[in-house]
């Protein structure tokens, strides 16, 4: 019974979203008020997909193997979390979850958005149904999450081990919340263009789902890297790869369109420009999840290729951005430009941040698809990799960090205060910095070097917007944006110092030998077969001294049986200037133990930086939504009838 | 902004549509092929493996006819699993060289007796040298080289008796 409830939930809701479609057409053509009514279907819709998604998760917790999905992705000796994680740790339940975020974000719209225009959150949640309604589509016809098994079987194939990790658990749950938050962006813009009324009070009702969707893939970005880094063994943060890409493409997207949302929010001007990146970081949002989701390009997140779910991701992607691209082409020239801004000011700095933040998009974009549009049109096989994206984004990210530290101190309109003067003491840390790096690591290179200067730079401008004020009575908003500035420079300084100082030794060791790497020596004692629960396992022993510093390490190789995989579990230690990082290879014919050995300073700025960013991220949202709550606006009704 | 220029974002879409829907219908193949396909070995010279058989070096390969070169390590199951396709072509005629790959004679000579011996000559690779320079990311792979010492072919992984008819055409034509 679970499943058919889950089922007709399902249909109930993908009736409800036809309807409130079919609603904001009417509204559109003619001056019924429909608002009431769809309101109302919209919050249902939204408890229906609630609905669905917590049958789906009963049937997972209660090891339901008579549905088809529960039998192939769990199994009842896993242990009850994952059982839970596992609704959305396959193809089907992860697209349930998506839908059911997408409704959930529509009925909040329904509810809160009521700063906005009537008609424009009329057309708003009028899109965000067709949005719906083609995923509704999508689950049940091409991938249906409840369908039945008969007879049942007894117990479920999915017990990969591999899959059973807490990071993987929640990460996609975090991106998917992300992705989804960027579809309220992407509705309200379709809704303004649809009715014109492109305006501070849109960009005002569009900038907490943007900078909610931003600190959740922040977060989500950041623990995906550290996931990446301490379970794939090789001691890297960032692979570059395009399951990783996909993630990072609407990031980038999404924070180009946090700052020009201010713009439009503050001076009414950008107006077309946020538009167009409301519906790009959307569209990146699509386009990653059809990455992911298709599996056409390799990756080590390598899924199945399945043709027809890819197609059909394919075609709503064609059809929701190719219209929303249509309405960009046909009302954008219709949209009049707001206040107008000289060259030094706020409003050109945030332009020239969303150029940078479009460049790099436009460099990761090309990196990614490239290999697959010369092997489309010559045949020829390549891959792009680190190099290309390091050697061309780099230098873009390191110009875009000096003028973050700018940007904020400029004033709207046009600046006539001497900026510059402010920024002499950060200006001369940078230049000491450089120095330092150059006298006491020559052999530094370029990149590293620079970013460490920039780093110490920013470190110090981004606190100038709360110097000579009263800290205390200076905006939550202004000081999330503070704190996330500062978080840039943290993470920079950790990209540059695990660039510029890490040490690395990989080796074939025998038991009893002694190793060096960076300041540490590191003795094998031992290596010894151990068993876990559903593995074997060689452990080693490592005895690491640094000066008057002695730990133990034990990194491990998991061998599993169902299905034979191998694991690296690397061990981490972390100080308070670096990870020494220890991972167990194969045994070596020669009777040794390969060793991959890394001594990593200051790598864990690059995730406390990206959570710094995301908790400044945080306090700007908090901030925002206090301030709307207290400043009791007229309702809308009022206004308007 | 002009009309042209708003209709770039479409024509964008258009262009990564049509890319992805190409890839859709044409999904990857996991071969990748060597950049070495088309152009000499490497120079090499590898003392021989097993006492019983002579050594290889690249010079072997120039001026006696195509052959197969098989990358192989008796500690490697995949290898063991291909053994009987490489005799089976053995027997049909076809000359096979082979590099062992960090690998020990007793060991070699053990893996022969098991699972038969396809190869004429062994070089022995302790430290995966040639291996590397050959363009060869793994164990087993098989190269096709011409009478002239020439790539002609990569196989990545062990080669399955479906590969045998393709194998044999491909040697009768550079003969």
């Amino acid at each position: 019974m679970i499943a058919e409830a889950g089922f007709a939930a399902l249909w109930l809701a993908a009736a409800l979203a036809a309807y409130q479609f079919l609603l904001m057409i009417l509204a559109l053509r003619s001056d019924v008020d429909v608002a009431r009514p769809m309101r109302g279907v919209a919050v249902v819709q939204g408890g229906m997909t609630l609905i669905a998604f917590g049958m789906l998760m009963l049937a997972f917790a209660r090891s339901d193997m008579s549905v088809a999905l529960v039998f192939e992705n769990s199994n009842s000796a896993k242990p009850f979390i994952y059982k839970v994680a596992g609704t959305w740790g396959n193809h089907e339940g992860s697209m349930l979850l998506w839908v059911t975020i997408l409704a959930i974000a529509g009925a909040f719209l329904a509810l809160f958005g009521r700063r906005l225009g009537e008609r424009t959150l009329i057309a708003g949640l009028g899109s965000q149904s067709l949005l719906a309604l083609g995923f509704y589509a999508f689950l049940l016809i091409a991938s249906n999450p409840f369908a039945r098994l008969f007879p049942s079987p007894a117990d479920g194939q999915g017990l990969n081990p591999l899959l059973q990790d807490p990071g993987l658990a929640f990460h996609p749950p975090t991106l998917y919340l992300g992705y989804v938050g960027l579809s309220v962006a992407f509705s309200l813009a379709v809704g303004a263009l649809l009715t014109g009324e492109v305006d501070s009070r849109l960009a005002r009702a569009m900038r907490p789902w943007v900078l909610g969707a931003w600190i959740l893939l922040t977060l989500g970005i950041t623990a995906g890297s550290y996931w990446a880094y301490y379970e794939l063994g090789w001691g890297g943060y960032w692979f570059w790869d395009p399951v990783e890409n996909a993630s990072l493409m609407p990031w980038l997207a999404a924070t180009a369109l946090l700052h020009s949302i201010n713009v439009l929010a503050a001076r009414g001007a950008l107006k077309a420009w946020t538009m167009m990146l409301a519906v790009i970081a959307f569209s990146m949002s699509m386009v990653g999840t059809f990455l992911v989701r298709s599996g056409i390009l390799t990756s080590v997140h390598a899924f199945a290729i399945d043709p027809e779910r890819g197609t059909f991701l394919l075609v709503l992607l064609a059809l929701y951005v190719g219209a929303a691209f249509i309405l960009f082409a046909i009302r954008g020239a219709t949209l009049k430009e707001g206040a107008p801004f000289e060259l030094v000011s706020r409003e050109s700095g945030l332009v020239i941040n969303n150029l940078i933040l479009s460049v790099v998009l436009a460099i990761v974009f090309l990196g990614t698809l490239y290999p697959l549009f010369v092997e489309a049109l010559s045949g020829e096989k390549l891959s792009v990799g680190a190099p290309y994206f390091n050697a061309v984004a780099g230098p873009f990210g390191l110009v875009l960090a000096v003028l973050v530290g700018v940007g904020p101190l400029l004033s709207w309109r046009r600046e006539r205060r001497a900026v510059l003067g402010q920024l002499k003491v950060p200006a001369l840390l940078g230049v000491t910095a450089l120095a330092v790096t150059i006298i006491l690591a020559p052999e530094l290179a370029i990149l590293p070097r620079l970013g460490l200067a920039v780093a110490a730079f920013l470190a110090t401008a981004s606190i100038l917007p709360l110097v000579g004020r009263n800290p205390l009575r200076a905006p939550l908003a202004t000081w999330g944006m503070v704190i996330a500035h500062a978080g840039i420079a943290v993470a920079l300084a950790g990209i540059a110092a695990n660039a510029g100082f890490t040490s690395e030794r990989l080796t074939v060791a025998k038991v009893g030998e002694t190793l060096t790497v960076g300041p540490w020596t590191v003795l094998l004692q031992n290596v010894t077969p151990t068993a876990g629960k559903n593995y074997s396992a060689l452990e080693a022993e490592l005895r690491a001294a640094r000066g008057a510093d002695v730990i133990s390490l034990t990194p491990q190789t998991h061998y599993y049986s169902d299905p034979q995989t191998e694991t690296n579990e690397s061990s981490i230690r972390t100080f308070w200037n670096g990870q020494l990082y220890t991972v167990l290879g194969k045994p070596d014919p020669s009777g040794g133990w390969q060793l991959r050995l890394w001594w990593k300073p200051f790598v864990t700025l690059i995730w406390a930086g990206g959570a710094l960013i995301a908790l400044g991220g945080a306090l700007a949202l908090f901030g925002r939504l206090w301030r709307l709550r207290r400043r009791k606006e007229p309702d809308w009704r009022a206004r308007y009838i | 902004m002009s009309r042209g220029l708003r209709l770039i974002p479409i024509l964008l879409l258009v262009w990564l549509v049509g890319g992805l829907a190409w890839r859709l219908v044409k999904p990857p193949s996991p071969a990748v092929p060597s950049q070495l396909v088309e152009r000499a070995v490497p120079s090499f010279d590898l003392s021989p493996a097993v006492p019983t058989k002579p050594g290889l070096k690249s010079a072997d390969l120039r001026g006696s006819g195509p052959r197969l070169i098989n990358i192989f390590g008796s500690w490697c199951v995949p290898c063991a699993a291909e053994a009987p396709v490489l005799n089976e072509l053995k027997k049909r005629g076809v000359v096979i060289d082979a590099i062992a790959v960090r690998d020990t004679p007793d060991a070699i000579t053990a893996f022969l007796d098991r699972y038969g011996d396809p190869y004429g000559r062994i070089g022995n690779d302790p430290r995966s040298n040639v291996q590397i320079d050959l363009g060869s990311s793994g164990v087993p792979e098989t190269f096709v080289v011409d009478g002239q010492g020439i790539v002609r072919r990569q196989y990545i992984g062990p080669l399955s008796q479906s590969n045998i008819p393709g194998v044999m055409q491909q040697l009768a034509e550079l003969r």
